[in-house]
């Protein structure tokens, strides 16, 4: 690995821009009463971190109980409470707005050529309406967790519970609320606010990405909020349209719920796929192949993706003939991811391929993602979905794209644009390890599962049979494994704020309008509104802007 | 300061809209909701629903063309509409989709 | 070797910064990352459209409910709505469309720059919004008073014995409902209060923001070119009005032949 593209400034000479966004203001309120997107951006990632670091502890808890057949560790109950808020924090409060609140935040208006998102004060709201529902989610646990699943499945969490639904569908509520609020400033900057000669064509793939995801958050989020209302309203009056003892269905909730909760699935990794992109293309220095199959493929993801939703019920009592329609949807929605992992492949195929760190984990995404994907395939066949649901099959499945996918792509696009957010790199070699170390534990943490799920071991169960435990053992080591690669980022990336190498605007040379300003950029990003007069992932530009420069100056 | 920017520059706040025609579709409104009214005390079998909902639309689509003034906004608003009304009609679709089949037999 | 750029970036930022009041010359209500101000009306205005998509599907949850029990339980909807008043129901139907008239006439008002007007147009829609309200009240009064809150007080008594309550029985003679189909009249109504309720919620919102138009109105805030505020309030509260007259029929006109 002795070639690499970063280009840094010297170092004897390079200081940090005196006037930054993070230099611009001082006190605690210039933070928190902030309009720029880039500070709002800062604030969601110190506060999804957090929130990543209680979810993965409740994690290392459910496979420290799974290291032995009997619920020994703790009660059936309390194994209930641990995974459901495991699944709840991470999903609600980690993945859905990991890359769009932070990363999103911080590029998009750089990367249309604005200054700003088209409404900042409501990009605010946004985060303080996260910072409540993860209060009040701090709050469920405290006062004794909900033991439902993340999926909140009626009548259990309407009728037979005693547990805190009520707080938990509320703190739920008001993160989707921050969610809807972000999408929807996405897609008016998007629309409006791009630059002179930013054609739709010419914007970054991220852009598309996010694009795609956030119709996604606009139109299926409010769908979970209202389900949520209906939750939580029979629950306190003992009334409604879930519970077949009052002659509701639990299937309706069902529907409802899912409806958000597929789409769910594309919010969370869209965002990645336009990290990968993005990162694919500067470490094998070619542009994107098949720019635009990349571009409609994400529209078409957030299209279908809208119409699959019950084959998460496949065994829950609807008819076979819906059976058989959402399934088929399933089979095509599959299409469009698959052309973008071809699409990625024939990016690298003859590039000038280097293996920095953001390199590392998008390569890791590419096979861990397919693998996700694939079985998700084998899911949405109804006939071996009978087989494999609500095993630890489905278990494997997710966290092979949710992890293995969207969190590997988070940690790429982190140290891809640590740089440009902070003026510093991160350590180099160290952050090569971490990345290695990750892939290692996430395989040896999930790939059992899938074995285990094949042999038929239940999930969101606290005691197995003893057959399987070695397996359990094996995935537990895992994630150990997994849990050393994930804090060293932590560490690192807080080294190098203070003593990491000065970076300089583009030490990728990277292509991309956020590239070609000072890191940390300015507060209103750009001096003047840039013109945009070349295609996206134009290098030869790029080589022109460099013999262009002035190598030093006086 | 560059203010020739790609995305669309009709600006919507430009057409006015007569107070005529306001007028004219407040009637029409009222008209239909007297009409609505009176269809629910006629027995029309299924088509009671049928009916009832039509002029629902049609109320709707007035009150969105004239009053929202869709009629006079940029493409991209209509789009929006109707991308909204698509996803809404998805979801009523596809959940009935279900309900309706599950009395059909044993396959 | 591309840091000297980008260091001249940060001096000519710097020396724009020294500049004080020396930036282009704008309207004071055009927002500083925006390049005009028919860009920010066009940015608000879709922005705002995307928000009123946010609530169709969030009342589309409702309606989709409201379908699937109808199906199932339609001769519990139809004596369920029998007991809704089709004279308040209409009424405030009325009231409502008349309101969303005034406002549209409130927007011309701005847009054309007659200030008394606007404020005449808005107190009508404001005053319309409460006798809205007030009606609601009225009939939710009477609900309660009849035993047809579902969960809070609820008896199954008029449905099982429609000859109870005279008045309606004269005009409909509905039979006796069977079996289970009285216990479902509950969840007819909880829809009914369901939806009505988050229907009311939002009416209260819009009142709200309307008394905060009002008081900005007589200022002359909205009459001076910049009537964007009043426009897209205007479509939030056409949205409100389009969920009631879908609200109405499907709650109140199940069938009210004999």
């Amino acid at each position: 690995m002795s070639a690499t593209i970063v280009s840094l400034p010297d170092q004897s000479t390079a200081r940090i821009p005196k006037l930054n966004f993070l230099s611009k203001e001082n006190g605690l309120l210039s933070w928190l009463l902030t309009s720029d997107h880039k500070r709002i951006a800062t604030l969601y990632l110190i506060s999804i971190t957090f929130f990543f670091f209680i979810g993965g502890a409740l994690a290392a808890l459910v496979r420290m109980e799974l290291l032995t057949p009997q619920s020994d560790l703790m009660a059936a109950d309390t194994y209930n409470k641990v995974f459901s808020m495991h699944g709840l924090i991470m999903v609600f409060f980690f993945l859905v707005p990991s890359i769009p609140a932070t990363l999103g935040n911080f590029l998009m208006p750089m990367m249309v050529g604005a200054k700003d998102l088209a409404l900042p004060k409501i990009n605010l709201l946004s985060w303080y309406l996260y910072v409540l529902g993860g209060c009040l989610m701090i709050y469920t646990m405290c006062a004794g967790g909900v033991d439902t699943g993340w999926t909140f499945t009626t009548p259990l969490s309407t009728h037979y519970l005693n547990t805190n639904v009520v707080p938990a569908v509320l703190a739920v509520f008001v993160a989707g609320f921050s969610s809807i609020l972000t999408g929807l400033n996405f897609i008016v900057t998007i629309h409006k606010m791009r630059c002179p000669g930013m054609t739709w064509f010419r914007l970054p793939l991220f852009v598309w990405s996010n694009y795609a995801a956030s119709i996604l958050m606009v139109l299926g989020t409010p769908v979970l909020a209202i389900t949520l209302v209906l939750v939580g309203l029979e629950r306190v009056v003992h009334i409604g349209v879930f519970d077949p003892a009052y002659g509701g269905d639990p299937l309706l909730f069902q529907h409802l719920f899912w409806f958000y909760s597929h789409p769910a699935v594309y919010i969370m990794i869209l965002p990645g796929f336009g990290v990968i992109s993005e990162v694919i293309s500067t470490f094998s220095r070619k542009r994107v192949f098949g720019y635009t199959a990349v571009a409609f493929s994400s529209v078409a993801i957030a299209v279908f993706g809208f119409f699959v939703w019950a084959h998460h019920m496949f065994v829950m009592g609807i008819s076979n003939y819906a059976a058989l329609v959402f399934s088929l949807l399933t089979m095509l929605v599959a299409v469009p991811s698959a052309i973008k992992i071809f699409n990625w492949s024939f990016t690298l195929y003859k590039g000038s391929i280097t293996f920095e760190t953001p390199m590392l984990y998008s390569l890791g995404f590419m096979g861990l993602f397919t693998i996700g994907g694939m079985t998700g395939v084998f899911l949405g066949s109804t006939g071996t979905d009978i087989h494999l649901t609500e095993t630890y099959f489905v278990v494997a499945h997710f966290h092979f794209v949710m992890v293995g996918g969207m969190l590997m792509a988070f940690l790429s696009g982190i140290h891809f644009w640590w740089p440009k957010w902070t003026g510093r790199m991160y350590p180099e070699k160290l952050s090569q390890f971490a990345a290695v170390t990750t892939y290692i534990g996430f395989n040896l943490t999930f790939f059992p599962q899938f074995i285990l799920g094949m042999l038929g071991m239940p999930r969101r169960y606290a005691a197995y049979p003893p057959e399987f435990q070695v397996l359990n053992v094996f995935s537990t080591a895992g994630a150990t494994v997994l849990g050393v690669g994930y804090l060293l980022p932590i560490l690192y990336l807080t080294w190098s704020l203070k003593y990491g190498e000065i970076a300089g605007s583009n030490p990728w040379q990277a292509t991309g309008l956020e590239w070609q300003v000072q890191s940390p950029p300015l507060t209103e990003n750009f001096p003047e509104i840039p013109i945009m007069d070349h295609e996206a992932y134009d290098y030869e530009w790029l080589e022109r802007q460099q013999a262009k420069e002035v190598a030093s100056v006086g | 300061m560059a203010d020739s920017h790609i995305s669309n520059v009709h600006s919507e706040g430009n057409h006015v809209v007569s107070p005529k025609l306001y007028l004219g579709i407040f009637i029409a409104l009222l008209c239909l909701t007297a009409l609505t009214t009176a269809a629910s005390y006629v027995e029309l079998y299924v088509f009671n629903v049928v009916v009832a909902l039509a002029i629902a639309v049609i109320k709707a689509s007035l009150v969105v063309l004239f009053f929202m003034h869709v009629k006079y906004s940029p493409k991209l608003t209509k789009l929006t509409v109707l991308s909204g009304l698509f996803i809404f009609l998805g979801l009523m679709t596809l959940t009935l989709a279900d309900y309706i089949s599950r009395a059909w037999g044993r396959w | 070797m591309s840091d000297s750029t980008t260091i001249a970036g940060g001096e000519l930022a710097e020396a724009k910064e020294a500049m004080v009041g020396e930036h282009a010359a704008h309207p004071a209500y055009q927002r500083h990352h925006f390049e005009s101000v028919a860009q920010q009306f066009d940015a608000t205005n879709f922005a705002m459209w995307i928000f009123l998509l946010t609530e169709v599907m969030f009342f589309g949850g409702l309606f989709t409910s409201y379908l699937v029990m109808r199906n199932w339980y339609y001769s519990a909807f139809v004596e369920g709505s029998h007991h809704l008043s089709i004279f308040w129901g209409t009424t405030n139907t009325a009231v409502l469309i008349t309101s969303s008239f005034t406002m549209a006439m409130g927007v011309w008002c701005a847009q054309t720059r007659r200030k008394a007007a606007l404020v005449l147009c808005l107190s009508l829609t404001f005053f319309l919004g409460l006798v809205f309200l007030c009606i609601k009240g009225i009939e939710w009064h009477g609900e309660w008073v009849d035993q047809h809150v579902p969960g809070l007080r609820f008896s199954q008594a008029d449905f099982i014995n429609p000859a109870l309550d005279q008045d309606i029985y004269k005009e409909y003679h509905d039979r006796p409902l069977t079996g289970g189909m009285a216990s479902k009249t509950e969840e007819y109504f909880f829809l009914y209060f369901a939806m009505t309720g988050m229907h009311a919620l939002h009416m209260v919102v819009g009142i709200g923001i309307l008394v905060f138009m009002l008081f900005r109105a007589t200022k002359g805030a909205y009459t001076d070119g910049h009537f964007t505020f009043v426009e897209n309030f205007g479509l939030y509260w056409h949205f409100v009005d389009i969920i009631w007259i879908f609200l109405f029929p499907l709650l109140y006109l199940v069938s009210r032949h004999a």
